[in-house]
């Protein structure tokens, strides 16, 4: 029998070696376990200061990093300008007309706010040229305490915040401890990326439909790939950047990859699904699988495996009708209604007075054509034919184009101004407190276009419009699990998902075709012989039982 | 002439026809399922069951056919004038009348010259035709590429439809023809026994007894 005494001994024993156990299991681990980097930013020396200004902490960021600031410039994040390989047209933010707020020119501050960079006022000048101009913070803050001021042309908020104020992403602003975001620093996560660019267009999830808030935090239901509780990939897991250079254009998408998976070493330059998955990613062992695979050929992955998009509860918009602006209220004062209500209860706009009529869905069903990956925008260079839908941008691809497959969409549809006398899209001047021109606040179109095309360098004749648009969106973010892909039978029947798709094949999409139209007339007159044949023969016999 | 008994479908012939008959079913099925007559199936269960049908007949064509050539069977199916007009003048007048069948069965030669045309056609023209476009169809990703594929894909479905409803029609005239005769049992019981009451010659009759004797059944 052991003593209480030793019982007491043996356990203060263990508790002291269980103890001495973690202490050293504590020293072994660094404090940025699990963050993927070599560097812990928060002990370096020079960021241990008081920074009063986001071009200060970049400047510190640059004593290290000193091609960062190089390579930033770079890129589309950058300068907003892209010029298209194929068709050499002038592209990017800084160039494009679109059926939100239309273009950036004229409205820098509220655009400019979602800048890589600090501090630029105008669209006809480059970005500011200071290598401190650029924001490492915007894309390598970890604290998730960094957030610029919406009409801020870059600016970060301060250490005094205005009551009432507000992030873009809509929530209440805090004050940006800078020290803090830049002690925090490390590779980009979701937040990063999606802070502002599920934001585009003025809010949560209105511009692509396929990149919302849902997104910051998603379940596998919402995107297999980016599920907290699965692969928790983030943006660049796919969009791989190589010296601050993104891949994954929507200007000029790989619609078809035939390439496929890279061996290890090679190939680290896209952002397509094969690229993964490889260019015959279902088990080509099976029967269906052999056919899912042939399928790949001319249907874009995206178009099965993202069945419905704006997900989650976050609506996107779908219809912007700018004609209707500029109502006020009995009071004489601008107005909003709000009578949508997402599936998670949130009010949205369906009227603004600053910006006109909008119409919002959710789990929406994508549309679908043929895509080769070039999208060409109407800009200020397509006639505008009165009476007729303006596509804003337009897509190309067919069925025996080799690089296109069809591919899902969200169509944004419209009316947005145009010069009447030059049929051309406008630039209407839209933000800008206190100004003269500025619609939001004088309510007068002429001077707005007046302002805006001398903002982006075209001409306003003096009369306008309002006309219907539609525009494009690849649908391409919010992968479902496989076993949420869209079934055969959805594309597989008459007035399918792919019912107004050209060129191809879709076995059950027209039951009686000619083939069967002209079988069922055989069938129907074999029918018909045996018929007559058969009553023939009953008459015969009958009148030989009567004689 | 004398009435014998006598096997007229070997073991092959039987087991062929009663596995084609399901096979054809179900293509029947599941194929209408595909081209969207019908929704009373998933669509992926359809396309499993189609192709496998499929892949099992085209190999029961390949023994059939084989059979065919290494028996002799292919004979039966030579088309000829001889009585033909008898036979389209019984089921178009005589039938109606209760006239009998002008046509007497003989062992070598099991089909009437209606009967055997009917039969040559079908194999000649409508099944190649169906399992002519299936494969096209089966292996579309291989020719694909080529151009105009999207135009000849159509065509192709076209025809399989169209080969499809014609075998249809011929089973539909098939069974119907069973109606026909003395009894509907009459016709089948040889699809399932093998043995038909033929005429022989008594050289046929003498050949058989002494060597095949397994294929004539005892005098009664």
């Amino acid at each position: 029998m052991m003593s209480v005494k030793s019982l007491i001994g043996i356990g203060f024993a263990l508790a002291v070696s269980g103890a001495g156990a973690a202490l050293a299991q504590e020293a072994a681990t660094p404090v940025s376990a699990g963050t993927g980097t070599t560097v812990d930013h928060s002990k370096l020396e020079i960021l241990q200061k008081d920074f009063a200004t986001g071009p200060e902490v970049t400047a510190a960021c640059l004593t290290c990093h000193n091609q960062a600031s190089d390579q930033v410039k770079q890129s589309i994040h950058w300068d907003w300008d892209y010029e298209h390989p194929e068709t050499g047209q002038d592209l990017g933010k800084n160039n494009v007309i679109n059926s939100y707020c239309v273009g950036v020119a004229a409205n820098e501050p509220r655009c400019t706010s979602c800048h890589v960079g600090y501090g630029w006022t105008d669209m006809n000048e480059p970005p500011p040229q200071a290598a401190n101009a650029v924001d490492c913070l915007v894309c390598h803050d970890k604290s998730d305490t960094y957030f610029k001021i919406p009409a801020g042309a870059g600016k970060p908020f301060g250490k005094e915040v205005k009551e009432g104020a507000v992030t873009n992403t809509g929530k209440p602003a805090k004050p940006v401890d800078l020290t803090l975001a830049a002690q925090s620093v490390g590779l980009p996560d979701r937040d990063n990326c999606g802070n502002c660019h599920f934001y585009g267009g003025g809010g949560d999830n209105v511009k692509h439909g396929d990149l919302s808030s849902v997104l910051h935090n998603p379940d596998e239901s919402i995107d297999v790939h980016m599920a907290e509780e699965g692969l928790n990939f983030t943006c660049s897991t796919c969009h791989v950047s190589n010296e601050h250079q993104w891949h994954g254009s929507r200007y000029n998408v790989t619609a078809k990859d035939t390439e496929g998976a890279p061996p290890p070493g090679q190939r680290h330059d896209v952002s397509t699904c094969e690229s993964c998955h490889d260019t015959e990613p279902h088990d080509s062992l099976t029967l269906i699988g052999f056919k899912l695979n042939s399928h790949r050929d001319k249907i874009a992955c995206q178009t099965c495996h993202i069945p419905t998009y704006a997900k989650g509860g976050v609506p996107t918009k779908t219809v912007w009708d700018w004609s209707t602006a500029g109502r006020m209220s009995d009071a004489g004062k601008p107005y909003k209604e709000a009578k949508y209500e997402s599936a998670s209860g949130k009010k949205k706009p369906t009227y603004v007075t600053q910006k006109g009529d909008f119409e919002w869905g959710e789990d929406l069903e994508p549309e679908y054509y043929w895509f080769d990956g070039q999208i060409q925008y109407a800009n200020t260079d397509k006639e505008v034919v009165p009476g007729e839908i303006m596509l804003v941008n337009t897509i190309s691809g067919s069925q025996d184009d080799d690089t296109a497959r069809v591919w899902p969409f969200k169509v944004m549809r419209g009316k947005q101004p145009y010069d009447t006398e030059r049929n051309r899209l406008l630039y209407p001047h839209l933000f800008g407190p206190g100004s003269e021109t500025a619609y939001w606040g004088k309510w007068d179109w002429d001077t707005s276009f007046e302002a805006g095309a001398a903002a982006a360098g075209t001409e306003y004749s003096g009369s306008y419009d309002f006309v219907s648009t539609e525009m494009f969106w690849p649908i391409t973010h919010m992968v479902a699990p496989a076993k949420d892909a869209v079934n055969c039978e959805e594309c597989h029947k008459k007035d399918g998902r792919l019912a107004n798709i050209a060129g191809i094949h879709i076995p059950g999409a027209n039951p009686m075709g000619p083939g069967g139209k002209l079988g069922a007339l055989i069938l129907a007159l074999t029918l018909a012989g045996i018929l007559f044949h058969g009553l023939a023969r009953l008459f015969g016999r009958n009148s030989r039982k009567e004689s | 002439m004398v009435q014998r008994t006598v096997q007229i479908f070997p073991p092959f012939e039987r087991f062929y026809h009663w596995a084609q008959v399901v096979l054809v079913i179900l293509m029947t099925y599941t194929g209408f399922r595909l081209y969207g007559i019908h929704e009373w199936m998933a669509y992926d269960q359809a396309v499993l069951w189609h192709t496998y049908s499929a892949l099992l007949l085209m190999l029961l064509w390949v023994f059939a056919i084989f059979w065919h050539l290494t028996t002799g069977t292919w004979r039966h199916y030579v088309p000829t004038t001889d009585g033909l007009i008898h036979v389209m003048r019984f089921y178009s007048f005589g039938i109606f009348k209760g006239e009998d069948h002008p046509y007497r069965k003989v062992y070598w030669r099991k089909h009437n010259p209606l009967q055997s045309m009917a039969y040559l056609a079908l194999k000649v023209l409508v099944f190649p035709l169906i399992w002519i476009t299936g494969i096209a169809y089966l292996t579309y990703r291989l020719w694909e590429p080529a151009a105009g594929s999207g135009f000849w894909i159509e065509i192709v479905g076209n025809l399989h439809v169209l080969a499809a409803f014609g075998i249809l029609s011929f089973i539909v005239m098939h069974l119907y023809l069973m109606t026909t005769g003395h009894s509907i049992w009459h016709h089948i019981k040889p699809m399932f026994n093998g043995y038909d009451v033929v005429d022989l010659t008594p050289a046929e009759e003498a050949y058989l007894e002494q060597d095949e004797p397994g294929r004539i059944k005892p005098a009664e």
